[in-house]
């Protein structure tokens, strides 16, 4: 017997839900943007550079937006968690994986409002190189980083939101799922990035980053309803 | 068509039983009263009748439908008012109910009249964080009720209520309202005023079950002891 | 259901097909391979590392397949297994940080080199199982902890041919890989490497034998105990625990139903 209400209009009630609380309580999006900027600052002084390119301004911009989404990952089933949100959703005759979906596309949405702050205060703060002409090649595999951040993000914060130690288990399960991506975005990026913009060969990291979305997102979205259920 | 059907249903948690050999039938329309002190089992039983929890053990038939093989028929159909009012406390009431409404397939008239009927309209627009219990508690009555459930699991459901509002939420999960109820109650008096069948658990395993009219307040109070 | 038996049947063959196993093969390592000409008698641990590597690779791959099938069945038998075999691939892989990292210092002069992709993918592959456990032990519940790790261990498993993809791609050759088809390996220590290979892969498995017999028994034990002293109480809480419970799957004696 399937269920009565189609799955997309499932996700987007949920969606529509879940961009309202986040709204009004602005607890995710801020808070990540602003660790972004200062943790630009805390390189800066770091480093003791006031301008890099290639391969470290690459490596730096890429950690530090995988840890700010750290941030918005840990917050993602908090509410649903604490306010009986599961419940509410398990009880209605809706596909379940719906809840999957809407979490990712949020979580996508989150990281792209991070980048639309950080990426530019990037470029002012640390950046040595023009910004304009690795715009293309950023965006595209921003894009697919993001998918792949959200994709991980979503299944280990489900994973974690029910545990004791939540705020601790979902970066450590995070961060080594994460690595490839890194390895794929902050490489594909690195030519782009330098001063002699180079666009090197992209194309075999942002083909690791699409398999890597690709297999990540199908397993997440089979596995995701064992995670629901009681 | 029964609207409750058990037989012999368990649920352990690890190696402790919270639901041992519970089996018992429930007619439709009629009401179905749990007593027994915390932690004997009530909340588990309404979780598994809820299809949020799947027994372990036994035959689970709920409107029909046999848990957890056929849980789809039933979601949708039951109606659960729990401890937690399932309410994100940063919307309003309005948007909790519209929410709900949308996951279940319901119009918006229907929020908009369960609103009126529960004289909640004034505060609908603010958000939940800022009403009271009992106000919060009449917005998750009508979260219950909105799709028009046949089959109410009620935990408690007048906590924070006062007179006033245990009248007006009464046509909607009163006996009045025409639905089959199974009621976890800690009230001996007013619990078995409200019963056709009463289940009394201890330690998760059923200690009494019979006819409403043929137990007295007494017994119930010996569940406790 | 003979489940007394089901673990530990076979495990004295095993046993000893293990310790013949690995007696021959190091038999052939010390007396039959000849010493390499670039690295001399260090590059014998060579032997070591290359099994344990393989062998843990698809045990992690193998406690994802065992997850599926409890997910699957909902049989916590399979959780089980999973977790055992999680486990001592855990156990493997770190002892294949220790030998490689040994093996780098003796070929390389660093403790530790960037440019060997297995070693790097293990180092990220045992950062990331090394939290099986955590998450295992942060959840009460036993069926969901047990639900849980499948999930973890699923997404894990896919993620180990993954994840050595990415850090091949990024890591820059330095040194011939000893395993590919541009492989030239004598056929002395190609042969060598098969049999040390197999005599891990055995003690991979009596190792996971042992444990399964020996948890199973354990839970027997308690199961037996909590008979004897009447219906399990319930009030009291066992312990936290990490190792799934087999709770439903021991052999009941007649009368457990009919009450204390």
């Amino acid at each position: 017997m399937k269920p009565t209400v189609g799955t997309w209009r499932t996700v987007g009630a949920l969606l529509r839900k879940e961009l309202l609380v986040e709204l009004r309580t602005l607890e995710s999006v801020p808070g990540m943007s602003l660790f972004a900027v200062s943790t630009f600052v805390v390189f800066h002084f770091a480093l003791n550079r006031s301008s890099i390119e290639g391969d470290t301004a690459s490596g730096i911009l890429w950690v530090t937006l995988l840890f700010a989404s750290i941030l918005g990952i840990n917050r993602l089933f908090v509410a649903d968690a604490e306010q009986g949100g599961f419940d509410g959703f398990l009880l209605a005759p809706v596909d379940r994986s719906a809840m999957f979906l809407a979490k990712v596309l949020t979580l996508v949405a989150y990281l792209v409002a991070l980048e639309l702050v950080a990426v530019p205060a990037f470029a002012l703060l640390l950046l040595g190189a023009p910004l304009g002409p690795a715009l293309g090649n950023l965006t595209v595999t921003l894009l697919l980083g993001d998918i792949g951040v959200a994709v991980i993000g979503t299944l280990v914060a489900a994973l974690a939101v029910r545990t004791r130690a939540r705020d601790l288990l979902g970066p450590l399960l995070a961060l080594p799922l994460l690595v490839p991506i890194v390895i794929g975005g902050a490489r594909a990026t690195a030519p782009s990035l330098s001063a002699a913009h180079a666009s090197g060969a992209a194309a075999r990291w942002l083909l690791t980053l699409g398999l890597y979305d690709l297999l990540f997102g199908l397993i997440a979205y089979a596995l995701f309803d064992f995670l629901l259920e009681d | 068509m029964a609207a409750l059907q058990l037989e012999r249903v368990a649920r352990h948690y690890g190696e402790r039983e919270a639901l041992s050999d519970v089996s018992l039938t429930l007619q439709e329309g009629a009401t179905l009263v749990v007593f027994g002190p915390n932690g004997a089992g009530k909340t588990t039983l309404l979780r598994v009748l809820a299809t949020l929890l799947r027994p372990h053990a036994g035959t689970v038939a709920v409107l029909g439908a046999e848990l957890p093989r056929e849980a789809w028929a039933v979601r949708g159909r039951v109606g659960l008012l729990g401890h937690e009012p399932l309410l994100y406390r940063e919307l309003t009431a309005q948007e909790n109910l519209r929410f709900h409404a949308r996951l279940h397939g319901v119009g918006e008239e229907r929020v908009r009249e369960l609103l009126e009927v529960l004289r909640l309209s004034a505060r609908a627009a603010e958000p939940l964080r800022t009403l009271s219990r009992g106000l919060v508690q009449r917005v998750a009555v009508a979260r219950a009720v909105l799709h028009d459930p046949e089959l109410l699991l009620l935990d408690e459901p007048h906590s924070n209520l006062d007179p006033a509002a245990v009248e007006l939420v009464a046509p909607l999960i009163g006996a009045a309202s025409g639905r089959s109820r199974v009621i976890c109650s800690h009230d001996p008096g007013g619990g078995l005023a409200e019963a056709d069948l009463v289940l009394g658990l201890r330690g998760g395993r059923p200690a009494l079950l019979r006819a409403a009219a043929d137990v007295s307040v007494e017994e119930i109070g010996e569940l406790y002891r | 259901m003979a489940s007394s038996s089901l673990y530990g049947k076979g495990l004295r063959t095993l046993s000893i097909a293990t310790v013949v196993a690995m007696a021959v093969s190091l038999v052939l390592v010390f007396f039959y391979v000849p010493l390499e000409a670039e690295q001399g008698f260090l590059q014998k641990i060579f032997y070591v590392h290359v099994p344990l590597a393989i062998v843990a690779l698809c045990g992690f791959v193998l406690g994802g397949l065992l997850a599926i099938q409890h997910l699957r069945t909902r049989d916590p038998r399979w959780d089980m297994r999973s977790y055992v075999v999680i486990h001592m691939s855990l156990i493997f892989a770190l002892a294949t940080l220790i030998t490689g990292s040994i093996w780098a210092k003796g070929s390389w002069g660093h403790w530790w080199v960037w440019s060997e992709p297995t070693l790097v993918s293990f180092l990220i592959i045992f950062l990331l199982y090394a939290t099986y456990q955590p998450l295992r032990f942060a959840i009460e519940d036993p069926e969901q902890q047990a639900r849980y790790a499948s999930v973890f261990a699923i997404t894990a498993g896919a993620f180990v041919p993954m994840n050595y993809i990415a850090v091949s791609l990024s890591t820059a050759y330095l040194h011939p890989r000893v395993l590919g088809s541009s492989n030239n390996l004598p056929a002395s220590m190609g042969f060598t490497l098969m049999v040390s290979l197999v005599a891990m892969a055995l003690l991979f498995a009596t190792l996971c034998k042992y444990e399964l017999t020996a948890k199973h028994a354990r839970q027997q034990v308690r199961a037996l105990r909590r008979q004897l002293s009447g219906e399990g109480a319930d009030g009291t809480r066992r312990t936290r625990s990490a190792a799934p419970s087999l709770q439903g799957t021991l052999p009941q004696t007649a009368g457990r139903g009919a009450g204390a």
